[in-house]
């Protein structure tokens, strides 16, 4: 189920711009890994480089490398359409499909690929990942109804339930809770406690204490100035980073001295 | 007194004074009747004279009105608010006009022999339009069959696989012209396509569909795409992150996303073409009889009909008078009618909200 992942030598382009500038790490299967760091240093690109979501925008391009258990995504032979397959993602902003019912967006991922699946399987399927996701108890006598119709952070764990019934090896999370109140972020931050035990979660986040409180390592992304492409810091076991960082501009960002 | 009724700035800084809501239609009643009986001492005035005078006057004088009463910005406010309305106004009388004199003329012959009789054989009074409202549906019919798959697939080539390419700007600016080109010119088109394979003179319902389609497809095209840029970019990629290829996506996500205002877009391109006269006159042709083979022959059109039965009366030339009113009620019932069923589609398909 949960799989390694690491990234080599990771340069990340825009058309001409260099987003990001030669990443190296590895990303611990079932654990939670952290991206911080300021607007535009291009954390939110390194994760949509891990299941080729970056290429979707018009001019974009990776060089480097991306391996998931040693296989390399950025290989000629690999499909980016199974590889979103194995690893899922979670947006910023719930995006539940407005035209179809909870029940539906759950099975969406199973569906839209055309694939059939029994009634009971269909059933099944819809309770385990709506369970997964600590959703199952407050829609369970409304899967017919709009999922654009629940609250936004019911919205949100719909999202990682859909997400999740595709049982991928990786979920990607770009910052899943800066739309939600405090409430909705303790459900979905519990909710990424345990989905950890099954799947490598790497999760984007502006908000430090959310890191220290989630994430079992943390890798901090910063510019050096404006123009110039993100780098990839400073990357630890969270402890380390947020007590103990080796580096200056860790420190001063964690500590809230920046800029 | 004046202190009670109309408060002043000087006694509460939030308090204004207002006018009661009927001021502006009492005002309006009481100024056409001033101005109709002022001008009625000179003459007798004509009606176009008092309405303009009219409207001059009441807008001054509800401005003093306002102005003295509730200050400069509401009596700012209520000008804008009455030149808005009365340019509506302005704007929904010749619609008006229109459909009260098409239905008080059209309603004579709307009746059962109406839909039931062609023109074959009749000279005089009688006859109908059956062969005109067939030919209609299967022009209008055949011309939604071709276009609507040719422009929905440039919409989505142009918005989902395009980008900003040079081979897109040249569609959009294509398409772009296209929308300008005069109906005949389409027409003339469409005869010379035909006149240049089956030999000159050849009049078919089928010209005709292919005249209405280059007139149908910039309209299709322009809707579909903006509907299709409707759909949030989120929804794309909530579904590529599942897994879903590009293609699927498209079939299954943004289409149904966006369905309901694709439809409607189709609708009014449908009722768009369905009133087009001139490039059917020359297309399509006229004939007395039913002619249900769009690839032979001449078809009558609902359009083309009004203008024969209107331009070439016979003796007497009142049932031909009748004939083409009552073929333009159908007309604008079908179009209604039209807009009816896209209405309610778009109503049904729309994405829900619903708690």
């Amino acid at each position: 189920m949960s799989k390694r992942i690491e990234l080599k030598d990771l340069n990340i382009f825009y058309g001409k711009f260099h987003a990001v500038k030669s990443v190296n790490m590895t990303i611990e299967p079932r654990a939670v890994t952290a991206f911080i760091g300021s607007s535009g240093c291009g954390k939110s690109t390194v994760l949509r480089s891990i299941n080729r979501m970056h290429e979707v925008i018009d001019g974009a391009y990776v060089e480097g490398q991306v391996l998931l258990d040693g296989v390399d995504l950025y290989d000629k032979a690999v499909d980016p359409v199974r590889v979103r397959r194995h690893i899922g993602m979670v947006f910023q902003r719930p995006n539940p499909f407005p035209t179809m019912s909870i029940r539906e967006n759950i099975l969406a991922g199973v569906r839209l690929n055309n694939s059939r699946i029994s009634k009971s399987d269909a059933d099944e399927l819809v309770e385990t990942s709506l369970q997964g996701a600590n959703l199952w108890n407050e829609v369970k006598d409304r899967l017919d109804k709009p999922g654009s119709g629940l609250s936004g952070g019911q919205q949100q764990r719909l999202c990682i339930a859909r997400a999740i019934a595709v049982s991928p090896d990786v979920l990607l999370m770009d910052e899943p809770c800066s739309a939600l109140d405090p409430i909705s972020t303790l459900a979905v931050e519990d909710l990424i406690q345990e989905l950890k035990e099954n799947y490598t979660v790497v999760i984007v986040t502006h908000n430090m204490q959310q890191a220290a409180r989630v994430s079992d390592s943390t890798a901090f992304f910063n510019l050096k100035a404006h123009g110039q492409p993100g780098e990839l810091i400073e990357y630890g076991p969270t402890e380390k980073i947020f007590h103990n960082p080796e580096q200056k501009a860790t420190e001063d960002y964690i500590t809230g001295r920046f800029g | 007194m004046t202190a009670t009724t109309m408060p002043t700035t000087t006694d509460n800084q939030l308090t204004a004074g207002q006018l009661p809501r009927f001021s502006a239609i009492a005002m309006l009643v009481v100024v056409v009747a001033v101005v109709a009986g002022v001008m009625a001492l000179f003459g007798t005035p004509a009606i176009g004279a008092v309405v303009i005078v009219s409207v001059l006057v009441f807008l001054a004088a509800m401005y003093a009105l306002s102005w003295a009463v509730e200050g400069s910005r509401r009596a700012a406010d209520r000008t804008a608010g009455h030149v808005v309305t009365g340019f509506f106004v302005l704007a929904l009388l010749p619609l008006v006009s229109l459909v009260f004199s098409t239905v008080a003329k059209g309603l004579e012959r709307f009746d059962v022999q109406f839909f039931t009789y062609s023109m074959r054989n009749v000279i005089g009074e009688g006859g109908g339009a059956i062969h005109a409202i067939w030919g209609t549906i299967i022009v209008t019919g055949l011309a939604t069959l071709i276009s609507v798959p040719i422009g929905l697939f440039t919409a989505i080539y142009l918005v989902e696989y395009a980008g900003s390419n040079k081979l897109a700007a040249a569609i959009r600016l294509f398409v772009d012209v296209m929308t300008g080109i005069p109906s005949i010119v389409a027409g003339l088109f469409a005869y010379t396509v035909f006149s240049l394979i089956l030999g000159p003179g050849t009049n078919s319902g089928l010209s005709g569909a292919i005249a209405l389609t280059v007139l149908m497809i910039p309209t299709v095209v322009r809707s579909a795409e903006e509907m299709l840029r409707l759909v949030p970019n989120e929804l794309r990629e909530a579904s590529y992150a599942l897994g879903v290829p590009k293609w699927l996506t498209i079939a299954k996500v943004v289409l149904p996303t966006a369905l309901a205002g694709l439809v409607t877009g189709v609708v009014l391109a449908i009722a768009r073409v369905m009133g087009e006269t001139a490039p059917l006159l020359v297309t399509a042709g006229i004939t007395a009889s039913m002619n249900i083979n769009p690839f032979a022959d001449p078809m009558a059109t609902l359009p083309v009909f009004v203008y024969y039965q209107y331009m070439t009366p016979g003796v007497p030339q009142d049932p031909f008078y009748a004939r083409a009113w009552a073929g333009a009620l159908v007309l604008i019932l079908i179009v209604m009618g039209l807009n009816a069923i896209g209405r309610f589609i778009a109503w049904k398909f729309a994405p829900k909200t619903g708690r």
